[in-house]
């Protein structure tokens, strides 16, 4: 690209060319398009700060109200008491919010009709879903981790006037913290997944919803054996079930393995990444 | 240079495109016709690889516009101005796109200036005029300096001041040998903007030639005026010309000036006024597309009115 000394009049085309073509890659060229986009508008910023800050502030609360309640708690709810997983409990709302911010990351193209310059502009649409994917991922991972940390932090202080809590070095501890992070990145992506398939901004917030909110409730009255074989397969049920393996530190012979648990929450990524590369290849948009 | 061959595009059981085959040459400013509905920017999303055909090719320079690694580059494109984030700046949103594209930033302010949004650049684009944002998607379509440019109706919401300054900024463009393939339901700007037409309606082509043929190809009336028009408008009825009223005046088809005057001094009828009239493009266009016009407001007398429906929008697919 070379710039025209005049303003006022677009360069003549046949002095620039040459350049791109082969050999540049093209991922990367979209992957800083889609972080333009993303750090541009204020809805990003507000997503992550609610994120964070209901990761945060429910998992100090929980603790608080723990602390409060605790001479009158039997000794049985005393033994069962998981310090690391109570702090970690602002993931059930986060995770709304983590949620709605991958949905918006491709369903507010869609409302406006700026997908069609977007694709215009990059016709490799699954490309340009990756570059999302990539881009929001990585933001996601970050915020959520930092936040994860926070939240533990917050509440080992809190449970700390009772002598309850652990350190990030006790057994399972910090995989459980990681995992948390890993867990509401995963829900992210899997809005973004959701809202290229629907391309409606609340369709893809409301099936969103519905798998991680009211899916295991539903399971859960299914006859037995189903109602817990289906839950434990959901993606909060893979992760935050009683005694949760993946961010939770005392194991639980019902559920899986923590490593087991990683791969079928990455599975259901994979599982909604391969479904809207499909749909978005495929669809005039 | 643009070529679509036999393009057809179906929506359901509705054929927005049919068996559609024009080419848009470099150079000078092509217009692309046809009523609300016709499929004209059904066509321009094929030829830019956003729907898909149901049968035939649109291509680009000669290739395939997805197959273009940096399409910005070759091609500059404008479907709809509204096509925005509200809440992002002008420059966030030019920058975006130019990225992907490997477009420098310094690209980015000069089409920012170029359009004159300059002074807004840093703003958040939502409470922009439809003529701001149609600025904008302007110099969204240069940021590549491409040398192929689509523009979907970009007149619709400019002031005088702004249609005046996208004319003359389409013919320097087609003047740098550039295609430019301007879309519009209105006749009139593109009989001051296009140097080519292409007509189409319910997805067929009408008429693919200069703007200044398809004029020439209209019909042409006379009118005219006499103290003793009834008894002329009976004899020119017999000399085979139809006869219609205009403001006092007679308007006379399928006779040429020529003709009437001499039957007029033929029967010493004094003749007060003998003006042929050249169809406006806007007219020959009424002619050539009279039935294809899916969408008009039924007039009172329950026929047809002479023009389609101004307010009625075209239908987003």
């Amino acid at each position: 690209m070379t710039a025209t000394p005049a303003p006022t009049a677009p360069a003549p085309f046949a002095t620039r060319e040459s350049g791109g073509r082969g050999g540049t890659l093209l991922l990367p060229a979209v992957m800083r398009s889609e972080w333009t986009k993303l750090r541009s508008v204020r809805s990003t910023i507000w997503s992550l700060f609610a994120t964070f800050v209901i990761t945060v502030g429910f998992g100090a609360l929980f603790c608080l109200a723990y602390v409060s309640r605790y001479d009158r708690l039997g000794l049985r709810e005393r033994l069962t008491f998981d310090p690391t997983a109570q702090s970690l409990r602002g993931i059930f709302l986060a995770q709304l919010a983590i949620g709605v911010l991958g949905v918006l990351v491709i369903s507010a193209e869609y409302a406006t009709g700026l997908i069609r310059p977007t694709l215009t502009a990059v016709p490799q649409r699954r490309t340009v879903l990756a570059a999302k994917a990539i881009v929001f991922g990585v933001v996601a991972l970050v915020v959520t981790e930092v936040g994860v940390f926070a939240a533990f932090a917050a509440g080992q202080a809190v449970l700390a006037g009772k002598n309850l809590g652990v350190g990030i070095g006790d057994p399972h501890v910090l995989r459980a913290v990681l995992g948390a992070g890993v867990y509401l990145t995963i829900i992210g992506l899997l809005g973004l997944a959701l809202a290229t398939i629907i391309r409606r901004t609340a369709g893809a917030i409301a099936t969103l919803v519905g798998l991680v909110l009211i899916a295991p409730l539903l399971a859960q009255a299914l006859p037995s054996p189903w109602n817990s074989d289906v839950t434990k397969f959901l993606p909060t049920g893979v992760s935050t079930g009683l005694g949760a393996a993946l961010f939770g530190v005392r194991p639980d012979s019902s559920r899986f393995s923590p490593g087991v648990a990683l791969l079928l929450l990455v599975a259901w990524v994979v599982v909604g990444f391969a479904v809207a590369a499909f749909t978005i290849s495929r669809r005039d948009a | 240079m643009i070529e679509v061959r036999r393009l057809t595009k179906r929506y359901g059981e509705t054929i927005a495109v049919d068996d559609l085959s024009f080419q848009v040459l470099p150079g000078r400013v092509t217009g692309f016709l046809g009523p609300n509905g016709a499929g004209k920017s059904t066509t321009m999303r094929v030829i830019l690889g956003l729907d898909a055909p149901n049968a035939g090719t649109a291509t680009v320079k000669g290739t395939p516009y997805g197959r273009h690694r940096f399409p910005a580059r070759e091609v500059g494109a404008l479907l709809d101005a509204m096509a925005l984030h509200p809440g992002r700046s002008a420059r966030a949103h030019l920058w975006s796109l130019a990225q992907s594209n490997r477009i420098s930033r310094s690209r980015v302010d000069e089409v920012l200036d170029l359009v004159g949004l300059t002074d807004v650049a840093r703003r958040r684009v939502g409470p922009f005029s439809l003529g701001m944002k149609q600025r904008l998607g302007i110099a969204a379509a240069l940021l590549g300096d491409p040398e192929v440019l689509l523009f979907d109706e970009p007149v619709t919401g400019l002031d005088p001041e702004g249609i005046v300054w996208i004319r003359g900024l389409f013919h320097r463009l087609a003047a740098d040998g550039r295609t430019v393939f301007v879309s519009s339901h209105l006749m009139s700007e593109m009989a001051l903007t296009a140097q080519h037409l292409i007509v189409i309606g319910r997805g067929k082509l009408i008429a693919d030639d200069t703007s200044d043929n398809i004029v020439a190809g209209g019909s042409t009336t006379v009118l005219v005026r006499s103290p003793r028009a009834d008894e002329l408008s009976a004899l020119l009825a017999r000399a085979g010309g139809s006869i219609g009223s205009d403001n006092g005046a007679l308007s006379v088809t399928n006779l040429d000036a020529a003709a009437i005057g001499d039957l007029a001094a033929q029967h010493g009828i004094a003749l007060h006024e003998l003006t042929p009239q050249h169809a406006s493009l806007e007219e020959v266009f009424f002619e050539l597309t009279g039935d294809q016009v899916q969408y008009r407001a039924a007039s009172p007398e329950g026929g047809p009115t002479s023009s389609p429906s101004p307010t009625a929008h075209e239908v987003p697919r």
